[in-house]
């Protein structure tokens, strides 16, 4: 058992995206520092239930950092601060008793607020629709040892692959980019024998999309991969600038 | 009700070729004139989508979470299983059809459980081909481990996130027909409830989650791919939003429900901390290749432990029980999953647990770590290591860890038949909310199979003969009696449960059905406590209809209100597991009576009398349900009593 703390909390309350929004303040106390983040909140709501009051609205569903649909801003930084981990699983021993936690949604434009720190992330499946996605038909494939991938490749593609599509690198960037999220899938795609043949398109297509949805530019301030809680690194958004910048001259040259 | 199975003639291994080239194709030109709709995007629901808008169906695909990407498919750790033999270790289909068949404790059905053996090796193909990237060799060829209930190692991973690579996979090829327009998605919407005109399924009432808005949607036929029943439990290691409710409802249409009571409780999961607890989570049962599983000998030690008087690295290695080392001395800490959770769970009955709750036991790798080093058990459990440290604070490289097992998997769920559809004609259930491949226990790395294997394989196929049959005229108008009459009553339980005004939160009757089904209908079941359960399971249901508080209104986004609606099916839902249990007079997999035990404490079958799948009829509010019994015959394997001395 661990031990107990008191807390303040701030959070954002918003009836829906039309709504202007505001902080309220709620007490959190007696809370068991073994608790995860969420269930701090979980605590907190059934109070409000209790009192017959409209509890936090949240997103979560795994609550074991795989998911990706926990997204919340904690005190300033996406997800909480601790290196490679989700809000849900952030536990409540890195707090202090006493504390004053603030808490907020993701802010972008592409991702509207639903209500409280509910936000709509549906720019992120569009991108994946434009072209984030070898075309096979089920059944029309070769055997899977027909085509050898070299490990190093593969083991590359995995480390990008690995992206959970929380939006945490948009949320803590200044311009809020989707580059990171956006990078590792091309990336995956591209470093496989089998993303070749779309290659070029693909990276044309996903980033002409992340433009429409009114994600902004990257200026490489680093802040998304140091929220990343699967620390997909920087890298890959200059990997990503390759391959889009190879595959407009592959287009002008072709055409 | 008639259950039949229509297993096609045949040998074993040419039933499912057959019955293909028997099925009723449906012209390419008419297959744009149907509409089908999929209720959920997991490996099941994503794969089975995108496949059938490959071949020109319209396709609805409908799914609680923000995103299709995010269905709990995703939290599976380990791998999945399919019949390559590329490592030439003598695997074949029928070798993985047997271990499946014989680890489901010889209650699956043989021609589905062949199949799903059969179409393995074509999953792998697909995945691979969609850039799923699978462990590699330095020649670039994939990669294999072993896992529980084989000796061969046919098991295909992508490090410990195999279901999230095998679901961003399927989730690709479903964004691609989205964007060609064939799959129309409706994420954040709740199907509740199942239309149905002159007997067969023709669509669902789904609820908008951000506005509320109830709307109608017809199809030439509806899939449920909605996943299992573990949050029965309240506590589980699936994911918060998993519910029975998609299920449950078609089980109160006509539906059968097949084998409610065979749960999976998984093993090595953390240990509860405390009340405030909201999930499990599991840690992959791979430890155990290197993991030694002990309590102390005695309860008094234990108790100084528990107290955090004493340390467990001081105690001597002769006051210490490795319990499954000692009586299961062939397998040892590698015994399948239903032993070694009974057996934790006698450890802590016996007063020998060792975490404050007095619920846990020590997974040490002291010996691991002295014999490989600490590099070696880094590199081959670290992210484990790393989230067991971010949960309990504690390093277990230096103590040992602390485990317990949790309900992991259902692998009852609706009847259906070989082509996948409910006794209800047009409605088709897949991947974990049906029964059929499983049996009484899956085996580790097959649940991702049976997804996928359905979704791409099986269904694509068997859909089409019902579709042949009906025609492409019959999709019925929304504005039938039938939908309105469904609609209403969908609305009209929403008022019910915004109108109750009680004092009590829809989580606290969770935690509390959670409970008794835990204790009366987890690790272990008896007569007595199941009638117990029974007794105090209706009350409580009237209690959350008279004293239930959702705050709020049904126009905007209501969590509480979500949350109510399935709970109120998990009460009524928890009933009939523990109904089934009851009725089921034996010990096999999962489910472990103890009126039914061996001298050694073992789960002891009864073939001769319950080799059947118990299929529930639901027959009103205030009616028992009825049983009805589809009996299994073994062509192929014969049945034995597991031993893992």
């Amino acid at each position: 058992m661990g031990k107990d703390l008191n807390l303040k909390l701030k959070v954002w309350r918003q009836d829906n995206a039309d709504d202007h929004g505001r902080f309220e303040e709620y007490g959190a106390n007696g809370i068991d520092t073994d608790m995860s983040f969420l269930e701090m909140l979980d605590v907190v709501n059934e109070g409000l239930i209790e009192d017959d009051r409209e509890p936090i609205a949240f997103d979560s569903d795994c609550r074991e950092g795989i998911c990706g649909t926990c997204s919340m801003v904690i005190n300033g930084v996406a997800h909480g601060g601790q290196k490679g981990t989700t809000a849900c699983q952030l536990h409540m021993r890195h707090f202090s008793d006493g504390a004053t936690i603030t808490i907020e949604p993701w802010r972008a434009t592409a991702f509207p607020v639903h209500r409280d720190l509910v936000v709509d992330r549906t720019a992120f499946d569009r991108i994946q629709q434009a072209g984030g996605f070898i075309s096979v038909r089920t059944g029309s494939v070769p055997d899977a040892n027909a085509t050898p991938v070299p490990k190093d490749d593969s083991d590359l593609a995995m480390d990008a692959a690995q992206c959970i599509g929380c939006g945490a690198c948009v949320a803590s960037c200044k311009n809020a980019s989707a580059m990171l999220f956006v990078a590792a899938k091309v990336s995956h795609l591209s470093l496989v024998p089998q993303g070749q043949p779309e290659r070029e398109r693909r990276a044309l297509a996903m980033v002409e999309q992340m433009d429409k949805e009114g994600f902004g530019n990257c200026t490489v301030t680093g802040s998304c991969e140091a929220v990343c809680p699967k620390e997909i690194p920087l890298d890959f958004i200059a990997r990503m600038n390759r391959e889009y910048g190879r595959a407009l001259i592959k287009r002008e040259t072709s055409s | 009700m008639n259950l039949d199975a229509k297993i096609p003639t045949g040998s074993m291994a040419q039933k499912w070729d057959k019955h293909r080239f028997d099925l009723k194709l449906v012209n390419p030109a008419n297959k744009r004139k149907y509409e089908v709709i999929v209720v959920g995007s997991g490996l099941a629901g994503a794969s089975a989508a995108a496949s059938m808008a490959e071949l020109g169906y319209n396709v609805k695909c409908f799914c609680y979470q923000d995103s299709p990407r995010r269905a709990h498919s995703i939290a599976a750790q380990g791998g999945i299983n399919a019949a390559k033999n590329y490592q030439n270790d003598g695997d074949s289909v029928y070798r993985l059809f047997y271990d499946t068949v014989k680890g489901g404790d010889y209650r699956s059905r043989e021609a589905n459980v062949y199949r799903l053996a059969q179409v393995s090796v074509d999953i792998i193909d697909q995945c691979a081909a969609q850039g799923v990237p699978f462990a590699r060799e330095y020649g670039g060829l994939l990669a294999n481990r072993s896992f529980g209930g084989a000796q061969v190692s046919r098991t295909f991973y992508a490090r410990g996130q195999t279901g999230q690579q095998l679901l961003l996979g399927a989730y690709s090829s479903l964004c691609r027909q989205i964007g060609l327009g064939k799959v129309q998605m409706f994420p954040r919407t709740e199907m509740l409830d199942v239309v149905l005109i002159d007997g067969h399924a023709k669509g669902v009432i789904v609820r908008d989650m951000v506005t509320g808005e109830i709307s109608r949607h017809s199809a030439h036929t509806v899939v449920l791919a909605t996943g299992g029943y573990g949050n029965v439990f309240y506590l589980s290691t699936n994911a918060m939003g998993c519910n029975v409710t998609a299920t449950h409802r078609a089980y109160k249409r006509g539906a059968a429900f097949a084998n409610p009571c065979y749960t999976q409780i998984h093993p090595t999961c953390i240990p509860v901390s405390g009340d405030h607890q909201s999930k499990l989570t599991l840690m992959s049962e791979s430890l155990r290749n290197d993991g030694r599983v002990w309590v102390p000998k005695s309860q008094d030690v234990a108790e100084k432990i528990r107290r955090g008087e004493i340390n467990p690295s001081g105690i001597a290695e002769v006051d210490r029980d490795y319990y499954l080392e000692r009586k299961y001395p062939s397998f040892g800490n590698l015994v399948p999953r239903d032993v070694a959770s009974r057996n934790a769970k006698e450890a802590c009955d016996e007063g020998r647990g060792v975490v404050g709750s007095g619920l846990g036991v020590y997974l040490d790798f002291a010996d691991a770590i002295g014999r490989m080093g600490e590099d070696v058990v880094r590199e081959r459990y670290g992210n484990l290591f790393d989230m067991y440290e971010k949960i309990t604070g504690s390093n277990a490289y230096q103590n040992p860890m602390t485990i317990y097992p949790a309900v992991h998997y259902t692998m009852g769920g609706l009847w259906v038949d070989y082509n996948l559809m409910s006794n209800i004609p047009g409605l088709f259930v897949i991947g974990e909310a049906n029964f059929s491949d499983h049996g009484a226990n899956r085996l580790g790395a097959s649940a991702l199979m049976q997804g996928l294997a359905d979704g791409y394989f099986v269904l694509p196929y068997t859909i089409g003969q019902y579709l042949a049959e009906i025609g492409p005229d019959e999709r019925p108008s929304e504005a039938s009696s039938e939908f309105g009459g469904v609609e209403e009553s969908v609305k009209s339980r929403i008022d019910k449960l915004l109108s109750i005004k009680g004092k009590r939160t829809p989580t606290s009757f969770h935690r509390e059905l959670g409970q008794i089904i835990w204790d009366k209908c987890g690790m272990s079941r008896s007569e007595s406590g199941l009638n117990e359960a029974l007794e105090k399971l209706p009350a409580l249901r009237q209690e959350f209809w008279e004293n239930l508080n959702v705050p709020g209104e049904n126009g905007s986004l209501n969590q509480s209100l979500e949350l109510a609606g399935r709970v109120a099916d998990f009460l009524e839902f928890g009933e009939l597991m523990c109904r089934d249990a009851l009725q089921r007079e034996e010990s096999c997999g999962g489910h472990f009576r103890e009126e039914h035990q061996t001298e050694e404490g073992e789960a002891k079958r009864d073939d001769e009398n319950f080799s059947f799948v118990g299929a529930w009829e639901y027959k009103g509010a205030d009616s028992t349900p009825q049983i009805h019994k589809e009996e299994l015959t073994y062509e192929e394997v014969k049945m034995t009593q597991r031993s893992y001395k």
